[in-house]
């Protein structure tokens, strides 16, 4: 069907794609990926064998955790987003990249290049420690230039589109984009402590200072980690599905009221700290409204499968989309109702909150990249298809039996923190003391570091899967299921 | 009435602008004629000229 519209299209013209900056970006997310799930299992067994910390100031559990979230959100989620919005933009709006070959040659080094700066800095004890920020202002400042010029990219291509519309997954895609560019810049207003040293200070302090980091946090996860993927899901799921998006107009309606909540949301990461009480309030209420436009693009990506669910008993790239989909919907119900002040009273600092950062960044972020990067290869590298669809299937199941693993455990390990610092006896004295409750985690930690290691199983499994479709080559295999024509099944 | 005082007010109701702004959202979305020039934004992504 779709062949035939594009036939019919009058404007329809072969146009060379600038497709070498999204092989590199390609590749580069699968390195980084791999970097970052190898560290966030090494840091997992360390939580739970202190022993593995090594004794080495470099390999603390303190100096490898930025590099964890680091690597997993800025590096591998980074350079998917890089790859697939510079793919999408060029192909939605029928445009050759703006800036061309040299745009695309500036834009990767320069991302690779702030990656190393930050992740060298980390382990050599250098951070402004802000959470998800904690480049120095040297890192930062490299950054600003790299992500302008991304912006200039990628709106360049949109303003010499052929296409009349601007298609909904490129609005997810620059409000990511520009709201990076904002964020970065209003977190980081840092001022060095001399020319050539590292250390610097940022000018507010205190609760101002809190509360700026947060509207940065809160929206790094809401522009960086959730619009940037919701623009690979608007593209993707509806390739890989064959059929467009259930309901364009729903997705008009899911990209604005997502923009209008989601700013407003980071104050509930300060519950019942110095933050004034009104505002705790407000970040509690846009936080529950957040729920209306999650559902609604949660619902809008699954539907569109609606009339031809069978695929997803025979794609496993497919499965991987929708099943991202599905992951983002529990986890933004599970966000807002943590953003409740009685709840957070209790979920706050324990793990619980790990739990559900993880059930997001790897059950949606990852699992939507995955999927968006199995489609990609083949296309990229202009193969018949991908090296395998079987190992495709096991990646999906070890990669989503390592996600249970590691969201119950940490519910499990979370709630009986939260619980166990909050028990008083009959006489008005804590019960536990704070060992007593990081004994009682031991097992659960064990359980998710074994999780994590399934997840990088399944990493791994792909980076293979990849560099042999690259390679050109094509495994003999049959695949699990196939569809039986329904003459055949008659017959039966 | 000061304009300083006028605007004041009207900052006040910021939250009565963000859904207005958001009424015409939905307005534009959901109009019956915009129906059919949307079911054909939903099939840009087929119109890459691969054929595929």
């Amino acid at each position: 069907m779709s062949v035939a519209i594009a036939a019919n299209d009058p404007l329809r013209v072969p146009i060379a794609y600038d497709e070498e900056v999204v092989k590199k970006f390609t590749i580069a997310a699968m390195f980084w990926g791999l970097v970052g799930f190898l560290m966030g299992v090494f840091i997992a067994w360390q939580l739970a064998f202190p022993i593995l910390n090594l004794d080495l100031e470099w390999t603390t559990f303190g100096r490898l955790r930025p590099v964890h979230t680091s690597a997993v959100i800025f590096a591998f989620g980074g350079n998917a987003l890089f790859a697939t919005s510079l793919y999408v933009v060029q192909r939605t709006c029928r445009a050759t990249l703006f800036g061309g070959r040299a745009m695309g040659e500036f834009l990767f080094w320069g991302y690779q290049l702030f990656i190393v700066l930050a992740a060298s800095g980390y382990v050599l004890g250098i951070t402004q420690s802000k959470e998800y920020a904690e480049p120095e202002w040297y890192v930062d400042l490299w950054l600003a230039v790299v992500w302008v010029a991304y912006l200039i990219a990628f709106a360049g291509t949109i303003a010499r589109r052929r296409e009349p519309h601007i298609y909904v997954a490129n609005w997810f895609y620059l409000a990511f984009i520009l709201t990076i560019a904002m964020l970065h810049i209003g977190n980081n207003v840092a001022l060095p402590v001399s020319f050539f040293g590292t250390k610097s200070y940022i000018v507010w302090s205190g609760v101002q200072d809190a509360m700026t980091q947060w509207w940065y946090g809160h929206n790094a996860v809401g522009f960086f980690l959730t619009a940037g993927f919701l623009g690979i899901m608007y593209y993707f799921i509806p390739k890989q599905a064959e059929r467009p998006v259930y309901s364009y107009r729903l997705s008009i309606v899911h990209f604005w009221s997502l923009i209008f909540l989601y700013i407003w949301a980071g104050p509930h990461h300060l519950h019942y700290t110095a933050l004034p009480d009104w505002a705790q309030t407000l970040g509690m209420i846009f936080s529950i409204m957040l729920w209306m436009p999650s559902w609604g693009g949660m619902i809008n990506g699954i539907m569109t499968l609606s009339g031809a669910w069978d695929k997803l008993r025979t794609d496993p790239i497919l499965r991987f989309l929708v099943v991202s989909v599905a992951f983002y919907g529990m986890s933004t119900f599970e966000g807002p109702m943590m953003a409740i002040k009685a709840v957070n009273s209790l979920s706050h600092y324990t793990d619980w909150t790990i739990g559900h950062v993880h059930s997001g960044a790897l059950g949606w972020v990852a699992f939507v990249s995955f999927g968006a990067m199995y489609y990609l290869v083949p296309r990229l590298w202009k193969r018949e298809r991908l090296y395998s669809l079987r190992l495709v299937t096991y990646h999906f199941w070890i990669a989503t039996i390592g996600i249970v693993l590691y969201i119950t455990a940490m519910w499990i390990s979370g709630i009986m923190q939260g619980l166990m610092w909050r028990a008083y006896d009959q006489l008005g004295f804590l019960q536990y003391s704070f060992i007593e409750t990081v004994e009682a985690m031991h097992p659960y930690y064990v359980i998710r570091a074994t999780g994590g290691t399934l997840f990088l199983l399944g990493g791994l499994i792909m980076a293979y899967n990849l560099w042999k479709t690259v390679k050109g080559e094509i495994r003999d295999e049959q695949a699990f299921e196939r569809p039986i024509p329904v003459a055949v099944r008659a017959a039966e | 009435m000061e304009p300083t005082e006028f605007f004041q007010t009207l900052r006040s109701l910021w939250v009565l602008w963000l859904i207005l702004a958001f009424g015409i959202v939905l307005w534009w979305a959901y109009r019956p004629k915009n129906k059919k020039r949307f079911e054909e934004d939903a099939r840009i992504p087929f119109k890459d000229g691969d054929g595929d």
